[in-house]
């Protein structure tokens, strides 16, 4: 399957490996919605599990967005990545997996990355007015939205 | 209430009478004030000719505080009478940042904390942990252990599957299957809190294996459960399968097609439900499960009958489980070799269980130090709760309830 992708995308697709028995490919992001799109409608990749993110500050594009993806009639699973720079958007995924659109509020709601053409980019399980992301690495374990929680909730808390 | 489709309800909606509200006298600064709220925008209230008092729909809160909704989950209801035009969630009151812990702590410290997401299906959390930090170390559990912890996550399904249970007949109306399963479950508490001390959070066991011997009399013990709780279930459907209320209360309410379901990405018992096949105890079979015979129930329609039918033959299925390991359990170690200070080599895994609810999945990154870079939860009840909109647009509020109840979220794991 990857060889077929990579004669489509030729370096679109930068890495196609085999970890511990996971397969997974980092893909350029330009090609990523399209990619998606493909292996759900011709390689059956019918049923989208996750989408994740990873922070990495000292790196230029410092985030991993991933997609884990699994397919009902194939019984396999396959791991989409991505790097994106701090600020960059990514086409939503939304069309291709209903799924998607809580998971996408999930990873802007924890590392800040927006996703272009989500119906409806919101924070999901932190309140709205709040500032920071918390799952970024910068984001400290004891930190919180102080404001936030005296205007809210009228007590004094937090380092 | 008739047992059509859901469609096919018409119900008398109380009309307002609109002489006593003129539209027009509204000053549209009030109106706009009401949907200023964000999570009420895509409810498209911000439309002048759409303003709930002009065109008799009404948007109520359910929750947070619901004895219904299970926990703290507050739902936004856009109603035109007693029936459901929208809805929307409002999650997170329970969030305490777990996967942001989980970074500051080293692998053998997180442990305990997945016990606290789903609480009711402990000891499927940490068995998800444990095996995803176990493929990341490259070690396996001996035999053993692995029976160990079937026998003890097959029990743990059945006491989250009984909870559910009763608190689902509870919302309906239906108060005695509570007791009941609260009773027959309180068996299964007995034997966690032998076994390892604790009764809910278990923490039962730990990288590499499992850290308790099984107790003097375990063996008996879980036979003896196994004999006591098939008539109990059978008890249960007497009270339930055949029952008028019942039928009426669940039949065709919350119906969701397989491929909705798929798309959703709905898993567990309501995916079944909904005709699917799957299991991943079957599919990518872990812990010892390869080793056991047993069926995977399915439901036709999808609707909520159909995810309790589906729940009551996983029970069976699971006792049968149970019995075959306890029957079989074979003698050895039951700790792996594993190092005393844990620095898993760099790298990412992915590894995932069919917990209670669904497809419990950790994804974790190494950096090669003594605490993980990053561990995500893929949450079965989180994923499966952002179907409830497709489920009951159309329906009553009162299948709202229903379906919050057959859904079988824990608001812990939702929020974590």
């Amino acid at each position: 399957m990857v060889s077929k992708l990579n004669g489509q995308y030729g370096s679109g697709i930068r890495e196609a490996s085999t970890y511990l028995g996971q397969n997974y490919m980092v893909v350029e992001p330009s090609v990523v919605s399209e990619l998606l799109q493909i292996l759900r409608d011709r390689e059956q990749f019918d049923y989208c599990v996750d989408i994740t993110a990873v922070h990495y500050p000292e790196r230029e594009k410092q985030f991993d967005l991933l997609w884990i993806l699994y397919s009902f009639p194939r019984n396999e699973r396959i791991r989409v990545k991505i790097m994106i720079a701090d600020g960059e958007s990514v086409p939503s995924a939304v069309s291709i997996w209903a799924t998607a659109n809580w998971l996408e509020r999930e990873v802007y709601d924890m590392f800040g990355i927006r996703f272009d053409g989500h119906p409806d980019l919101k924070r999901i399980l932190l309140p709205d007015g709040w500032k920071g992301h918390p799952l970024r690495k910068d984001y400290g374990i004891i930190q919180q939205d102080q404001e936030w929680v005296q205007a809210n909730l009228g007590i004094e808390s937090g380092p | 209430m008739g047992a059509g489709q859901p469609g096919d309800r018409e119900w008398p909606i109380t009309m307002t009478d609109r002489t006593m509200i003129d539209s027009k006298a509204i000053d549209p600064k009030t109106t706009a004030s009401k949907v200023a709220d964000p999570y009420l925008s895509h409810l498209e209230l911000d439309q002048p000719d759409k303003t709930f008092l002009d065109s008799n729909e009404l948007v109520i809160n359910m929750g947070p505080q619901h004895p219904a909704t299970h926990g703290v989950l507050r739902v936004i209801l856009k109603l035109d009478g007693e029936k459901v035009l929208g809805t929307e969630c409002v999650i997170g009151y329970l969030h305490r940042g777990v996967e942001k812990i989980a970074e500051n702590r080293t692998y053998t410290m997180f442990n305990p904390y997945v016990d606290r997401m789903d609480y009711v299906a402990a000891v499927s959390n940490g068995l998800g942990y444990c095996e995803a930090v176990e493929k990341l170390l490259n070690i396996e559990a001996p035999p053993r252990a692995k029976y160990i912890r079937v026998i003890l996550t097959e029990l743990n399904r059945m006491a989250s599957h009984q909870l559910w249970l009763g608190t689902h007949a509870l919302d309906i109306g239906a108060m005695t299957p509570l007791f009941y399963t609260f009773r027959d479950r309180e068996e299964i508490l007995k034997i966690f809190e032998k076994y390892c001390g604790a009764r809910l959070t278990t923490h039962a066991f730990r990288i590499g294996g499992c850290q308790y011997e099984t107790y003097e009399g375990f063996e008996r013990d879980v036979t003896k459960f196994l004999d006591f709780v098939p008539p109990k279930i059978d008890e249960y459907e007497e009270l339930l399968t055949s029952n008028r209320i019942w039928l009426e209360r669940t039949k065709n309410v919350g119906v969701i097609s397989r491929a909705d379901a798929i798309a959703l990405g709905v898993t567990g018992p309501v995916l079944r439900a909904s005709g699917v096949k799957w299991d991943l105890r079957k599919a990518q079979p872990y812990a010892a499960y390869s080793d056991f015979d047993f069926e995977i129930p399915i439901g036709a329609n999808g609707d909520t009958y159909d995810r309790y039918t589906v729940r009551m033959e996983e029970m069976r299925q699971s006792l049968r489980i149970i019995r075959q390991a306890v029957e079989r359990i074979p003698e050895g170690p039951i700790m792996a070799k594993v190092p005393k200070v844990m620095k898993p080599p760099v790298g990412e895994v992915y590894h995932s269980i069919e917990a209670p609810k669904g497809e419990l999945g950790y994804f974790i990154v190494s950096d090669g130090s003594t605490q993980p870079y990053r561990v995500r939860v893929r949450p079965p009840s989180f994923v499966n709760l952002q179907a409830l909109d497709v489920m009951v647009r159309g329906a009553l509020v009162a299948d709202v309830i229903a379906v919050i109840g057959t859904l079988d979220i824990v608001l812990g794991e939702v929020d974590r």
